[in-house]
Parts: structure tokens; C-alpha cells; sequence
């Protein structure tokens, strides 16, 4: 606007004037945009020595009030505070990034493995030597192993673990006679009886944000047939994705998923599980925390499962998949001693009994925790752990879990739909690999 | 008034301040908040990063451009899913909102309950619209198998879980929703349209179809182009109804979108914030080829 053409003042003392609304409203919106950035230097809230922060992904019931019930112990034994945080479990994964580079709670809960060791690579965690010198002697060496990172020190502590296997119930193996396969000729018998009896043989649900749910097969098949180390290759991004081993296992599964419940793709984990729980399919491929789903004590007690069947008898059933749950602690913590007793409380036998007590899907790592509470299905899951020659963590959590969240999955969900020999699938995988594995 | 101090054509210091800080404060909103960002992700496009530490950017050249056009799988199809959007959103739903406009416009019996109960979908948050038609589309317990399984046909379709059919589950969803935006929008339109105009085209022995194409429609061109800029950016953009129906966990095999790449690259445990930018840039220059040849063209005329 040329100043020649600027019109004429307002009239004084014509109320507010627009000049000073405009005025004003600037003044609002600067204030706005200048609100954060105030608050960012103010260095968050007080630091109280006495409380300890506690970011959990254990929003659903069980996890929470079991986590819920270990703070509350903790409490009382140490006189510290413990403030929670809860965020639901997928949000809580998809925002790990920037939420460490944030302002983290002090201790929060993660996965051992890959996962673990990724973000201690990254120095946005602090080393837990110091934590594990207490913690003593509890633990096996697998699950020492599985608690360091790649430069060998302790990032993490491992709260419980629980195995996949293959659930069914009982009853229902009993009144039609069945009988757990040990081999896998075995097992595609039994699902073709099975659908001969009007059954799905085996249950499926990984619509909407559960594609994760097919990965406990991928990950047997591989094992049983290739072994372990030919499996921590390939999750690791050492080995090509089109090689003839990991075509077999395509191959095989091909074999199996004729005998998938129908619409896996647009249905839930906890809907396939259910499905389990009602006999309405036969097995299902799952981890024990299946038995999270379950609100009626008399099916928990129908539930058994059988270890994945052999494949390759080279490989036996040696390798089980167990996940282990677990705490690090952040970079910076607010109050780091308050935060390394807690770590050192939550490695105890006394933490994990309190756990169990309120979530009976897991079981204790802590080979010093009490096993008397357990039930059938938890004592014969340690027995299965115990037993194992390997222990795998999952796909997601022994890869790199953008490879498997982005490449792996959209890929392997896909081929679900029309499963044919798989080339163009793990084509497209191979092709993605060297982008997140270069280093 | 003494001439040589206070000119009126000069300005006085508090008017220059207040000048400063009406033109800067928005001006610095604006650069702090669309221009440094759309900036750095032009830069970072050409890096890539991890996300973490500031010096792990390492330049890249064009080489995440050249491996998501030639080897990264979802890309292709990515852009096929988008046109198809666009096209079917302007085929469809559109022309059915202006429809629909054009009739409740008139004075039919319930006219506000049938324009209130269009647009309800509008007003609805997406939470609650990726629930609705999570429920109707379920394969188990949904709406539609039951209605199928209760009319006879044994099909159990798995709306969103089958690679080819899940985009026009998404796409009938989302219809749901724009049918009722354009709706509104037409019908503010029509409301300002001069009655005058088409007593004169009924006058001059015009039918309905005629009035409507020949004197409607090119009067209200200012709305028509609000309408064919919000359809062709809404297919763009289209993110967040896929991403819900989708469970939230990115892209899914049959349903992805260039903004649904942009996020599996930068939202996550280990981001590839270069690669996403690239992806992100890719999007921008289609969606301003899009948008500035349509508003070239559209106010070309007007001017000449």
C-alpha cells in the first residue's frame, strides 16, 4: 500500500478502535506462538527426589494393574514414589523415538533384543552395570545376553518372558480325538481332519494394526526348517531374502494356509483368539499372552499347547520363541539413584512374584522367583523355555523393526491373500534390504 | 495543525511500531512455521538421517529420489491408489453432493432434516467414523456379511483385509463423508443465487436439466472452483480415514497412499527422515502442478 492512498486515522475515541483489536488479537497470537517456547526453557517440572517416573506401555487391564500392584510394592519398601505414565502399547512403540529424545520418564518398559540394543547404540539410554552388579545372580545366560547391548554392557532389565506355541483347548481335542502333532506331516493332518470335522483348523486375525500377529509362524517355519542361525542372519540383514531356504518356508506355509480361518486380514488377534476359546477353530499360533484374553477360569484351565512341530529333524524343536519384557533406563534420568533402585527392585524375585501374581500370561526371569503360583500352562511354558537349546525374541524385535514394520509385513500380508511361490514377495523384501542395513 | 512536523502522509514512530508488528508477526508465524519446515524438508530430502543426532545427516545427492522411483515397491502403486481417489471422488461423490444440493435446495418437505442428517458424517470426529465402518465391515460380526449372510450368499468377504478390495471399502467410507461437504458448501452457494435468473430461464422455455447447466452452474463458478480445489487436494492429502481404517499402523497391501509412505518413513522406531522428506516433496510438486494448473487456467479467463 503506497502511502498516498493510506486512508484517513480513525477518529479518536471511537470506543477500542480497530487498530487496537487488530492490536490486540496480534498480541494474542504472538503470545501463542511464543507459549512453548517459553515453556521448553523452563526446564520441565521440579525434579522431586523422592518420586521416580515410570513410563509403561501396559495399558490394557491385565499389564496395568499388574504394573500397578510391583509401584505399589515398591513403595512401600523403599519409601519412594513412583509417578506412572501409561501410554497404549502401539503408540507407545511408534513414538519411542522421539519420546527419548524428549523428556522421558526415568525407567520406562521395552523389549530385549534388537530393539533394546538399537536405542543403547543411539546413547539415548544409560548403562545399567552398576544396577546388575546388585541384581545378582538369578539369571540364566541367555537372558544375561539378551540385557546388553553390542558393547557389552547391561542396558537393560528384564522383567518376564512368554513363549508362541500352538494353543488349543483340551476339551475339544478330547471329545474329537485328536492328538498334538510333533512332526509337521503331523500337524497338516490334523488340520485337514480338522476341516473335514468342520472346523478351522487354525485360527487368524491380522486385520487393522495386527500384522505383526503372522510373524510367530514366519518365525517357526524358519526355525524349524533352517534353523536358528540361519533365521538371526536373516532377521540381522546378513543374509538375501531370496534365498532358496527362505523360499521354503514359503513353500511350506503354503501348505498351511488352506487351513487359515477365512477374512484374516480384516479381523483381530483377540477376535482369532476367541474364535479359539469358543472352538471354533482348532489351534492357533500364539504367544501365552492369549491367556489375557481369557475372563473364564474354567477355560484357562482347558488350555494346553504343543511346541511347533519339527520340520527338519537336523533342527528338532530346539529354538523357542520367547519375547522377553523388560525396563531400560533413559539418557537423562531426573532422578537417576531413585531410578537405579527401582531398576534393582524390578530385577528382584520379590517384583516379578507381584507381577505374576496380577498377570498370570508371563512368566518370571528371575530364576529365583517363586514358581508356586503358577498355573499348569505357565509351569509347563517355563518347562518349554528351560528345555530350549535357542530362544528367539520375535521378528520385530530381533530385526529392525522399521524393515519388518514397513518392508517384511505389507509384504508377507500380502502373499496371505494369495499365497503362490513367493518369488515376487521376497523379491520386493530383498530389494528394501540394504536400506536399512548398511551399516 | 503544524504542517512540517505531523504530515499526514508520514508515518508517526507508534505507527511504524505497530506497522512492524502486525506485518512481522505474522510473517515470522509464516516462516517459522510453513516455510522453515517445507525448507528443511527439501533439504533433508536430499540426506539421509536417522532422526537422533543432528550429525548423523549425511548428504545423499539424489539418490533417495532415484531409489524411490526406481526400487521402492509401494511407490508406484502408491501413486495409482491416489488417482484413482481423485478420480472417484470427483465422479462420485462430488457431482452426488451437488446434486443432492441442488435438490434440497428446493422447498421439499423435511429439507433441514435431510441436509442435517447428509452433513452428520462431516461433523463427526474420524475416530468415531473409522469405528463406524470398522463395525459395518467387520468380517465376523459386521453389518454387511450379516445382511449378506441373512439375503443367502455363503461369502465371507474380508472387506479390509483383501488387497483388492480394501481401497474401495475406504473409498465408499470416504465418500460418506465428502458427500455431505460438498453438500453444504453448493448449497451456501445456492442460497446467494439470484431467483430472478431462473424465473427468467423458466420464462424463456428452459427445462430443469437446462436451467440448472446453462444458467446454475456458470453463476456460481466462484463456489464450483472452491469445490474442485477442496476434491482435488482432499485425494491428495487423503491420510487419515485410510490410516484409521487401516489400524493405525501405517500402510497396509492394497491401500497405499503417498502420505501413508511419507509416515511409514519418518513415524517409527528407526525413521528414515530423508527418505520420507524425498517422499514428501514428491507429493508437494504434484499437489502445486495440480492446484497451479487448475487456478492458472481457471483465473486466466477470468482475466482476459
Amino acid at each position: 500500500m503506497t502511502q498516498a492512498s493510506r486512508p484517513t486515522p480513525l477518529a479518536p475515541g471511537s470506543g477500542p478502535g480497530r487498530r487496537g483489536v487488530v492490536g490486540g488479537l496480534f498480541g494474542l497470537t504472538a503470545a501463542a506462538l511464543a507459549a512453548p517456547v517459553l515453556t521448553a526453557c523452563g526446564g520441565g517440572p521440579k525434579v522431586d527426589p523422592k518420586t521416580v517416573t515410570f513410563g509403561s506401555n501396559g495399558a490394557d487391564a491385565a499389564p496395568k494393574s499388574a504394573y500397578a500392584a510391583v509401584t505399589k510394592a515398591f513403595t512401600r519398601d523403599s519409601g519412594l514414589k513412583v509417578a506412572t505414565n501409561t501410554v497404549d502399547h502401539d503408540t507407545f512403540q511408534k513414538s519411542i523415538t522421539s519420546y527419548l529424545q524428549g523428556t522421558p520418564d526415568d525407567v520406562f518398559t521395552w523389549f530385549a533384543g534388537y530393539r533394546m540394543q538399537y536405542f543403547a547404540k543411539k546413547g539415548l539410554a544409560t548403562p545399567l552395570d552398576d544396577v546388575w552388579e546388585k541384581l545378582g545372580d538369578g539369571f540364566s545366560d541367555a537372558t544375561r545376553q539378551l540385557s546388553r547391548g553390542e558393547d557389552g554392557t547391561y542396558y537393560f532389565v528384564p522383567l518376564y518372558n512368554y513363549p508362541w506355541a500352538v494353543f488349543y483347548r483340551k476339551s475339544l481335542f478330547a471329545e474329537r480325538g485328536y492328538e498334538a502333532p510333533a512332526t509337521w506331516d503331523e500337524f497338516i493332518a490334523l488340520a485337514k481332519r480338522m476341516r473335514a470335522d468342520g472346523l478351522d483348523p487354525v485360527a487368524s486375525g491380522y486385520g487393522g494394526g495386527d500384522s505383526w500377529s503372522v510373524l510367530g509362524a514366519f518365525d517357526y517355519l524358519n526355525l524349524r526348517a533352517n534353523g536358528y542361525d540361519f533365521h538371526m542372519a536373516l532377521m540381522r540383514g546378513e543374509t538375501s531374502w531370496t534365498d532358496q531356504r527362505t523360499t521354503r518356508v514359503l513353500d511350506l506355509w503354503r501348505e498351511l494356509t488352506p487351513h487359515y480361518q477365512k477374512s484374516g486380514g480384516g479381523r483381530s488377534w483377540q477376535d482369532a483368539a476367541q474364535s479359539l476359546l469358543d472352538k471354533k477353530t482348532g489351534m492357533a499360533v500364539i504367544g501365552l499372552f492369549l491367556g489375557q484374553q481369557v475372563t473364564d477360569e474354567k477355560i484357562r484351565a482347558d488350555l494346553d499347547f504343543f511346541a511347533f512341530p519339527e520340520i527338519d529333524p537336523a533342527h528338532g524343536q530346539d529354538a523357542v520363541e520367547a519375547p522377553t519384557d523388560g525396563f531400560m533406563l533413559s539418557r537423562r534420568p531426573k532422578n537417576e539413584d531413585g531410578a537405579k533402585k527401582f531398576l534393582t527392585y524390578l530385577g528382584g524375585a520379590a517384583a516379578e512374584e507381584a507381577y505374576m501374581k496380577a498377570d498370570p500370561s508371563n512368566l518370571a526371569v528371575n530364576e529365583k522367583a517363586s514358581t508356586a503360583s503358577y498355573n499348569p500352562l505357565q509351569k509347563k511354558s517355563a518347562e518349554l523355555i528351560a528345555r530350549a537349546k535357542h530362544i528367539s525374541q520375535f521378528a520385530d524385535r530381533d530385526s529392525d523393526p522399521g524393515f519388518i514394520s514397513t518392508v517384511v509385513l505389507p509384504g508377507l500380508t500380502e502373499w496371505l491373500g494369495h499365497p503362490d511361490d513367493g518369488a515376487a514377495t521376497l523379491k520386493k523384501i530383498e530389494s528394501q534390504r540394504s536400506r536399512f542395513f548398511t551399516a | 495543525m503544524p504542517p512540517a512536523t505531523s504530515s499526514p502522509s508520514r508515518l508517526g514512530r507508534g505507527d511504524r511500531l505497530f506497522l512492524a508488528l502486525v506485518v512481522g508477526v505474522p510473517l515470522l508465524a509464516l516462516l517459522a512455521l510453513v516455510w522453515l519446515p517445507a525448507l528443511a524438508s527439501i533439504a533433508l530430502s536430499f540426506t539421509t538421517w536417522d532422526g537422533i543426532e543432528l550429525s548423523g545427516i549425511h548428504g545423499t545427492g539424489f539418490e533417495n529420489y532415484t531409489q524411490i522411483l526406481t526400487n521402492y515397491p509401494p511407490f508406484w502403486p502408491a501413486v495409482g491408489h491416489n488417482v484413482l481417489w481423485l478420480l472417484f471422488t470427483a465422479l462420485l461423490p462430488t457431482p452426488f453432493g451437488v446434486f443432492l444440493a441442488y435438490h434440497l435446495d428446493h422447498r421439499i418437505r423435511f429439507t433441514r432434516f435431510y441436509q442435517t442428517a447428509i452433513f452428520l458424517p462431516m461433523v463427526l470426529s474420524l475416530a468415531v467414523v473409522g469405528f463406524i465402518w470398522e463395525i459395518i465391515y467387520d468380517p465376523d460380526t459386521g453389518l454387511l456379511n450379516s445382511l449378506l449372510d441373512a439375503a443367502g450368499s455363503s461369502g465371507h468377504i474380508d472387506w479390509l483385509g483383501d488387497p483388492d478390495l480394501n481401497l474401495w471399502a475406504v473409498l465408499v467410507a470416504s465418500a460418506w463423508r465428502h458427500t455431505g461437504y460438498i453438500m453444504i458448501l453448493y448449497l451456501a452457494g445456492l442460497k446467494s443465487f439470484d431467483p430472478s435468473l431462473k424465473e427468467a430461464a423458466a420464462l424463456d422455455g428452459a427445462n430443469g436439466r437446462q436451467t440448472f447447466f446453462r444458467v446454475v452452474l456458470p453463476a456460481l463458478k466462484p463456489v464450483n472452483v472452491i469445490i474442485v480445489v477442496v476434491t482435488v487436494m482432499e485425494s491428495l492429502r487423503a491420510f487419515d480415514i485410510v490410516y484409521v481404517l487401516g489400524g493405525g499402523t501405517g500402510s497396509k497391501p492394497g491401500m497405499e497412499l503417498l502420505s501413508l509412505l511419507i509416515t511409514d518413513n519418518i513415524v517409527g522406531e528407526s525413521g528414515h527422515i530423508g527418505y520420507g522428506s524425498a517422499l514428501a516433496v514428491l507429493l508437494l510438486l504434484v499437489s502445486l502442478a495440480a492446484i497451479g494448473a487448475f487456478l492458472v487456467q481457471t483465473f486466466r479467463k477470468e482475466d482476459a
